[in-house]
């Protein structure tokens, strides 16, 4: 691999950009490996990363249905954030907030994470009384987070309507200075170029249609391509979790829903924040093109289809109108929807299954994006040592009938 | 936007109308005697499918009843609206 720098920059400006090699190999699908990672997202390429990185197992495949990054890892938002409100929640996130903010040395690739900070804005006396006690806890945890009087939030967000007009008045809120936004088909791209420097086969348009499971455990998976056998898979496909699981067996406490986002037409820098709203629904940034990058709840109902309905779009719009009046006669550029694994306590699965094996990365529902770095290590650990990483024990699949849930409806949020 | 045929009130816009998730799901007769796993599973597993999906809806600012509707997943497209108590209707690729 040419390590990406300012002198290859040089040489290849030189030569008239001709001579970049490849970022990863168009690798033919072998018919055995040690580990098979299914999903070829953020998670998944991380996942395999890490299981050649730092476990040393290098005979991985990464299969993925369509391109790499062309799921949910290049439909969010790109919000990096751990202000989360119980300590399970909040370790796993600082961990991977901290590998976001190393990103570009461990990967040698520029993944253009801007640590712009993030702001929960509070509409009213109970939502203030409750960041207090959030913002609180997070401090606790060693982790940034201020609270903002409304003063302190109109010089960050010149902006946000704070006239005496408004529908709803912003009464205060809390900042994570550390929490940003990045590019995310870099993320997924760095990842692939770095699993596949260590011998990482990816495998794209390569579908998976069924497992080999003799006496409870993996043997083999069956794909578009043809057959591998192996002992290990690795799942890290989203909103199609409850679609593969169910060829392995396994039902999953999990919902499939889309989570939509848009952005307007590019002007000038205005916006130098996330801002987000809980009550309202909706947050924005600003891209570096200028963009305003605007998201909101998840659609109402289960969905696999990948577009979001038109009365979520007009309830994000509402509220993103309401409290940027400027905004209102901006045009929208576009709008997509990504298909996301929702789990009843909004919190993610990473574990073992009854299944031998077959380990899951699943539930991070509209929050998926800032995992991703956590998410691959732990996996990946998961994986090589057969038991779970210690940041993921409390969100194993067995969790739902000890009634050890963990909660975060509130903190998983509006922001992805 | 979907428009969803409310048996009490006829065709309205789906912002009237509040979706409750998979229908058809029995609560355990004897919650005391099932096992841990059985209650979660009563509790929180889903089926989740990838095309029909029979599910409950309410029409919340209308007729405020619920009903069934068996809907696809993926096109989106309704196939039935039935009453709540009623078995689901069998649908085929093209519909009931
Ligand atoms: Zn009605």
């Amino acid at each position: 691999m040419e390590k990406y720098s300012a002198f290859s920059l040089l040489k290849n400006t030189l030569t008239g950009h001709k001579h970049w090699p490849k970022s990863w190999r168009n690798a033919e699908l072998k018919s055995a490996y040690d580990v098979v990672i299914i999903g070829g997202g953020g998670h998944g390429l991380a996942t395999a990363y890490n299981l050649a990185k730092n476990h040393g197992i290098t005979n991985v495949a990464v299969l993925e249905k369509g391109w790499i990054g062309g799921g949910n890892t290049g439909r969010n938002t790109a919000v990096s954030r751990s202000n989360y409100f119980y300590p399970e929640s909040t370790r796993f996130y600082e961990h991977s907030l901290k590998l976001y903010e190393q990103m570009n040395d461990e990967l040698n690739y520029n993944v253009m994470f801007s640590q712009v900070g993030i702001i929960n804005l509070a509409l009213d006396r109970h939502e203030m009384d409750i960041f207090r006690r959030w913002s609180t806890s997070i401090q606790l945890q060693g982790v940034d987070s201020e609270l903002l009087t409304p003063e302190q939030i109109a010089e960050e967000v010149s902006i946000l309507n704070m006239g005496a007009k408004t529908r709803y008045k912003i009464h205060g809120g809390f900042i994570q200075r550390r929490g940003g936004v990045s590019r995310h088909d870099a993320v997924a791209w760095a990842y692939a170029r770095a699993a596949d420097n260590l011998g990482v086969d990816i495998i794209q348009n390569c579908e998976v249609t069924g497992f080999d499971i003799v006496d409870g455990g993996i043997r083999g998976v069956k794909t578009s391509l043809g057959k591998i056998r192996t002992d290990k898979v690795g799942m890290t496909v989203a909103g199609h979790s409850s679609v593969v699981a169910a060829m392995a067996g396994i039902d999953l406490p999990i919902i499939s829903m889309c989570l939509q986002a848009m952005v307007s037409e590019p002007v000038k820098p205005c916006l130098n924040r996330i801002v987000m709203s809980p009550k309202v629904g909706c947050y924005l940034s600003q891209s570096d093109r200028g963009e305003m990058v605007i998201g909101g709840g998840a659609d109402s109902y289960t969905s696999y289809g990948q577009r979001g309905n038109l009365p979520t779009t007009e309830s994000v719009l509402g509220a993103v109108t309401e409290l940027f009046p400027t905004l209102s006669r901006m045009k929208l550029m576009r709008q997509w929807g990504g298909i996301v694994d929702i789990a009843p306590d909004a919190s993610p699965i990473v574990s073992k299954t009854p299944v031998t094996g077959f380990y899951i990365s699943t539930g991070w529902g509209t929050g998926g994006y800032k995992a991703i770095p956590a998410g691959g290590d732990t996996l990946a650990y998961t994986i090589a040592n057969d038991k779970p990483h210690p940041l993921v024990e409390p969100f194993s699949l067995d969790r739902f009938a000890k009634g050890r849930l963990v909660d975060e409806g509130a903190a998983a949020g509006v922001a992805h | 936007m979907l428009k969803i045929n409310c048996p009490f009130c006829g065709p309205r816009t789906e912002d009237e109308f509040t979706c409750g998730g998979q229908s058809h799901i029995a609560r355990p007769v004897t919650p005391a005697e099932v096992s841990d796993q059985q209650w979660a599973d009563y509790l929180y597993q889903r089926i989740n499918p990838k095309g029909v999906h029979y599910e409950r809806w309410r029409h919340t600012f209308g007729c405020r009843q619920w009903f069934n509707v068996a809907r696809d997943t993926v096109s989106h497209e309704i196939y039935a609206v039935y009453q709540m108590g009623e078995p689901k209707p069998s649908i085929t690729e093209k519909g009931v």
